[in-house]
């Protein structure tokens, strides 16, 4: 178990400092030039030249990895080059935005994807199960932010019941922000509950083949109450990886789902980043996705162990 | 407000500043600007670009001034709807003979949003702080010409110019004429203080920005005490605010075809004069466009009111030349290049009797890639293979086109005001060289209003009959409101939106 840890741990940081690497160079070569982004149309080249002083963006490359990467693990992301303000507090009022909206989408995601897939694939050879199935087809062939769309016309446009979008902090107005989270929400957990329920379906159908099941009906117990009492958590090995992999891509689909519903989280900040050259907060924002992504499969890998008695002993 | 489901989200939102300001809000409640049935005092404005910060002095960009100029900070003058100077901070000004000296006499018991007192003294503070390294934008350069400040009393300034100049007073009614006071500028990027009648009471970064009304404004108060910039990255989640309530009108409205059902749904479209001219531009420095007959055979080529109807549904003007119908010397210039396909053929045939083939290079912004393949298919019509190559903009355009003018035509909306006088400037991007088009801006600059007017009128004529770029139409500046908000500014002749006038019935 510990060398299972140290070895992932290992893997983590390694990763953790070749994506860097892979940042700072793949941003480096997108063309154009921040300083003048920032100056506009009317820039002189003097003023160029200054900002470009001011931004470091004239010194040598490894210069600029070395002192971002130093900054970096000392917990200093920097200001950005437009905003003049210290990139660190704006990537973390963002993270919070998106954090609840992620959380809150996996949440959602859960609370749909398992019930539905258990009943799907108990029933699997009935209409009902089949029902079921064709609804969780459609959820994942629809993008969230069509999903967001479609939700803003009809329930903010047309029924008027809800905001068609914007954000406040949940200490400022809870009643205001649970009204914004909901089509957002909606829209990323639908697809992700379906996306999610199609794995935790065939996850159940494995184990409703399996002895320890039928061992489990022939003492008595009624087929839902073998499921949930000894089923379940083998189900739960496939759908913690699948979960993993849906945090990351929530953070992305949110990105969209972000500009969809005018919410401030990280994916408004990286989009803006990219277009305004804001080469430094891109860089972070990358950084920080990068890390999150990399910090779950790390997590992904842990949690096997802890849900898995024979990886534990294996090691 | 008589929807009660759509009034919810907005008074929710509003709710947070009204309990800070308490005493105000309840003064407010009886104000004229509010509205009589619901007592509704505040507005909220739909936007699309959102300033990166909140420092004009270091930052470029025209959302800062937008938001800022006027209802925080304000400056000795000010332009008026229908692009006059008018004074704010002045009460009235003179100019010397020779033209090099301005006396301002001052508003007295004016103060900043810190208590500070502005005096003559805060003119020279402000103006000379343009002139030091604590500006970088390219705007400070209109500062240049500045020789001093005399603070002749508490009231009275004298700004002593190097050389006379016209356009010094008006660059004056935009950011380098704005007030500043030596105990507020700490925090120029997040806390501005100014001396206008609103402050920044909230700033959520991506969302929105709230003006508080402010206690203590020298001159009349304006009439809502809140007003909220809520920023839009899309322009459907602007139209859906507008539409469920979250925004009461949007300014700069940016999709004209959906004009027709938002009137149906009962908002008012107001469609006024902007300062944005759609450009062709021409490289009249280097590649095939540097002759003239063949840039006036493409501006002989183009259909320009078909271009205006795909673009913008027929929201704008058409213009002849780099003017627009706000600025004194306008004139009609559309009828010296009329469409007409068989003159641009005869004039080609002389000039590139082997065919032509330019390179358009145009920004990816929607307006542009519309109106650039209207120009195409114009241009196949005499012959002329325009190969369209789309640029990420900003980043890119300003690399390739704009710095390196590594292009032969592009397309791109000049916002800036007075830009006529970029004709001036051989080194533009559209590298327009003529001494004659020099001298005559430098006299306007110099001389008196009238001759001001006469040698810019002239100076427009020959750009537009050089054919040095093709102006395709004036954009129109369309706001979109809500039923009894009134007060808003028809044209977008400056930097600032007031919100100053704005009040409901």
């Amino acid at each position: 178990m510990l060398a299972r840890v140290l070895l992932r741990t290992g893997v983590f940081l390694a990763g953790v400092f070749v994506a860097s690497i892979v940042i700072f160079t793949v941003l480096r070569v997108l063309p154009g030039d921040p300083a003048q982004v920032a100056l506009g149309v009317d820039a002189t080249p003097e003023g160029l030249a200054q900002a470009r002083a001011e931004f470091g963006t004239d010194r040598p490359l490894p210069t600029q990895y070395l002192s971002w990467a130093e900054g970096l693990l000392h917990g200093d992301f920097g200001r950005s080059y437009l905003s003049r303000s210290a990139i660190g507090p704006q990537i973390a009022d963002r993270l919070q935005v998106t954090g609840w909206l992620v959380a809150s989408s996996i949440v959602v995601a859960l609370l749909l994807a398992v019930p539905l897939a258990t009943f799907a694939a108990m029933w699997h050879r009935t209409g009902r199960g089949a029902l079921l199935a064709g609804l969780s087809q459609v959820g994942v062939a629809v993008p969230a932010f069509i999903a967001g769309v479609l939700l803003v016309d009809l329930f903010a446009v047309r029924l008027r019941w809800l905001p068609s979008g914007g954000w406040v902090a949940p200490d400022k107005d809870p009643a205001g922000f649970i009204r914004r989270l909901i089509l957002p929400v909606l829209s990323l957990g639908l697809i992700q509950g379906a996306v999610l329920s199609r794995y935790i379906r065939s996850a159940v159908l494995d184990v409703l083949d399996q002895d320890y099941l039928r061992t489990a009906r022939a003492k008595g117990l009624r087929p839902y109450q073998a499921m949930v009492r000894h089923g379940l958590r083998n189900v739960g090995i496939p759908v913690v990886t699948v979960l993993g992999l849906q945090v990351a891509s929530l953070l992305v689909s949110g990105i969209v789902v972000e500009r969809v519903f005018v919410i401030p989280g990280l994916g408004s900040l990286l989009l803006d980043s990219v277009a305004n050259r804001d080469l430094l907060v891109l860089q972070d924002v990358v950084m920080v996705l990068v890390f999150a992504v990399l910090t779950i499969n790390f997590l992904v890998d842990v949690a096997y162990a802890a849900l898995d008695p024979r990886l534990r002993r294996s090691s | 407000m008589s929807d009660p489901i759509s009034a919810t989200p907005v008074t929710r939102r509003t709710l947070g500043t009204l309990v800070i300001m308490s005493l105000t809000a309840a003064a407010a409640a009886c104000d004229a600007g509010a509205d009589p049935t619901t007592g509704r005092d505040s507005v909220n404005l739909g936007f699309l670009a959102e300033p990166e910060n909140l420092d004009f002095t270091r930052t470029s960009g025209a959302a800062i001034p937008q938001v800022l100029l006027t209802n925080v900070y304000e400056g000795l003058v000010k332009l008026d709807d229908s692009g006059r100077i008018q004074p704010l901070l002045a009460e009235s000004w003179t100019v010397s003979a020779d033209r090099r000296t301005y006396d301002f006499q001052l508003h007295s018991n004016v103060t900043f949003s810190n208590g500070d007192p502005f005096t003559a003294e805060t003119v020279k503070f402000s103006f000379e702080r343009v002139k030091s390294d604590a500006w970088n934008v390219s705007v400070k350069k209109q500062m240049d010409i500045l020789d001093h400040v005399e603070v002749v009393s508490p009231t009275q300034a004298r700004v002593v110019l190097v050389r006379p100049s016209n356009e010094w007073l008006f660059d004056m009614t935009g950011r380098p004429g704005a007030m500043f006071t030596p105990g507020g500028i700490a925090d120029l990027a997040g806390s501005p203080v100014g001396t206008g009648p609103y402050t920044v009471s909230r700033w959520t970064r991506g969302e929105s920005i709230v003006l508080t009304r402010r206690a203590g404004y020298w001159a009349t108060k304006p009439a809502l005490s809140t007003v909220t910039f809520r920023y839009f990255k899309d322009l459907n989640a602007e139209d859906n605010a507008l539409r469920t309530g979250a925004v009461d009108a949007i300014i700069g409205f940016g999709s004209p075809d959906v004009l027709p059902q938002l009137t149906a749904d009962g908002f008012h479209v107001i469609e006024g004069k902007s300062n944005a001219e759609v450009v062709l531009a021409m490289n009249n420095a280097a590649g095939p466009l540097r002759d003239k007959r063949i840039r006036q055979a493409i501006r002989y080529a183009i259909d320009r009111a078909a271009v205006l109807q795909a673009t913008a549904g027929g929201h704008g003007t058409l213009i002849g030349t780099m003017v627009p119908p706000t600025d004194p010397w306008y004139e009609d210039l559309t009828a010296r290049y009329p469409t007409d396909p068989q003159k641009a053929r005869t004039l080609l045939a002389d000039a590139a009797p082997g065919g032509l083939t330019l390179r358009f290079r145009i920004p990816n912004l929607p307006y542009a890639q519309t109106a650039a393949q209207v120009v195409k298919s114009d241009l196949a019509k005499v012959g002329v293979d325009a190969k369209i190559e789309v640029l990420e903009f900003p980043a890119r355009w300003l690399s390739e086109v704009f710095n390196k003018h590594d292009y032969d035509l592009s397309l791109i909306a000049h916002v800036e005001p007075r830009d006529l006088l970029k004709f001036g400037d051989p080194h533009y991007y559209w590298g327009y060289d003529n001494a004659e088009v020099r001298k005559l801006m430098a006299a306007a600059d110099a001389g008196t209003l009238e001759e001001q007017t006469a040698d810019l009128r002239e100076a427009g004529r020959i750009v537009a009959d050089d054919a040095a770029c093709d102006w395709l139409y004036l954009m129109a500046n369309l706001n979109v409101v809500r039923d009894g908000l009134n007060g808003v500014a028809v044209n977008s002749v400056g930097e600032s939106f007031d919100v100053t006038t704005l009040t409901w019935r």
